[in-house]
C-alpha cells in the first residue's frame, strides 16, 4: 500500500518535472526576444529540475541516494536563478534592450483596421 | 518511468542546442549552454536510476557545480576581457591592445 502511493507520487512529480523541462526548451526555441527567452530557461528550467530531483528522491527512499539528490536539489535551486540574473545583467550592461522598451520611443501605431461589417475572417 | 524523463530530457536538450547554434546574440548562447549543462546534470541523475545504480549522481553534483562556475567564468571574460584581475579591476590604457 505504502510502495503504490510512493511510486503514484512519484510518478506525478517525474511526470510534472519532464512536462515542465519541455514546455521550457519549446520556449527558448519558439520565444521572440532574448529577455523572454530568460524567462523561459531560467524560470521553468529551475521548476522542472527541482521536480524531476523531488521525483527521483520519492523514488529512492530514506538512502544516502536522497542526501545526494537533496544536495544537487538545493545547489540548482540557488544557482540556477543566479546564473539567469548573472547572464541578464551581462546582457543589459551591454547595451542589449528589450523590444518592448525599443517600441515606447516610436510614434504610436495607426490602430488596427476594423473588420468588415460582414464578420467575414480574412 | 526513467524513460519517460529520459526522453523528456533528451528532447529538451536537442531544443536547448537548436537555440544554441540559431541564437543571435551571445547571451542567447550563454543561456542555452546553461540550460544545456541543467538538463545534463539531471539526465546523468535520470540515467543513473534507469541502471539502477545512482552513485553516477556524485558525478552529476560535480557536473553541476562546473557548469555554474563556466557559466560565470564566459560572462566575466566577455565582460572584462580578462579572467584573473578582481571585479573592479580595470585596465590601465597603456594596458589596452
Amino acid at each position: 500500500m505504502i510502495e503504490l502511493v510512493t511510486d503514484a507520487l512519484s510518478w506525478l512529480f517525474i511526470l510534472a518535472g519532464s512536462a515542465a523541462l519541455v514546455v521550457a526548451a519549446f520556449g527558448l526555441v519558439r520565444l521572440p526576444d532574448f529577455y523572454t527567452r530568460l524567462h523561459a530557461g531560467g524560470v521553468t528550467d529551475t521548476f522542472g529540475a527541482e521536480l524531476l530531483i523531488i521525483g527521483l528522491a520519492i523514488q529512492s527512499g530514506l538512502t544516502l541516494t536522497t542526501v545526494k539528490l537533496f544536495i544537487i536539489g538545493l545547489f540548482l535551486f540557488f544557482t540556477g536563478p543566479t546564473a539567469t540574473h548573472a547572464t541578464a545583467n551581462a546582457a543589459w550592461v551591454a547595451g542589449l534592450k528589450p523590444r518592448l522598451a525599443e517600441r515606447h520611443d516610436e510614434p504610436p501605431e495607426q490602430p488596427p483596421p476594423i473588420g468588415r461589417p460582414g464578420g467575414d475572417r480574412p | 518511468m526513467f524513460l519517460v524523463a529520459a526522453t523528456a530530457l533528451l528532447i529538451a536538450m536537442v531544443l536547448a542546442l537548436i537555440r544554441l547554434f540559431i541564437g543571435p546574440s551571445l547571451y542567447d548562447r550563454v543561456l542555452a549552454v546553461n540550460v544545456f549543462g541543467t538538463k545534463t546534470v539531471l539526465l546523468i541523475g535520470v540515467v543513473g536510476f534507469l541502471t539502477g545504480r545512482p552513485d553516477w549522481l556524485d558525478i552529476s553534483l560535480l557536473y553541476a557545480l562546473i557548469n555554474f562556475i563556466s557559466t560565470l567564468a564566459v560572462l566575466k571574460f566577455f565582460r572584462y576581457r580578462r579572467l584573473g584581475d578582481a571585479a573592479g579591476d580595470r585596465p590601465t590604457p597603456e594596458e589596452r591592445p
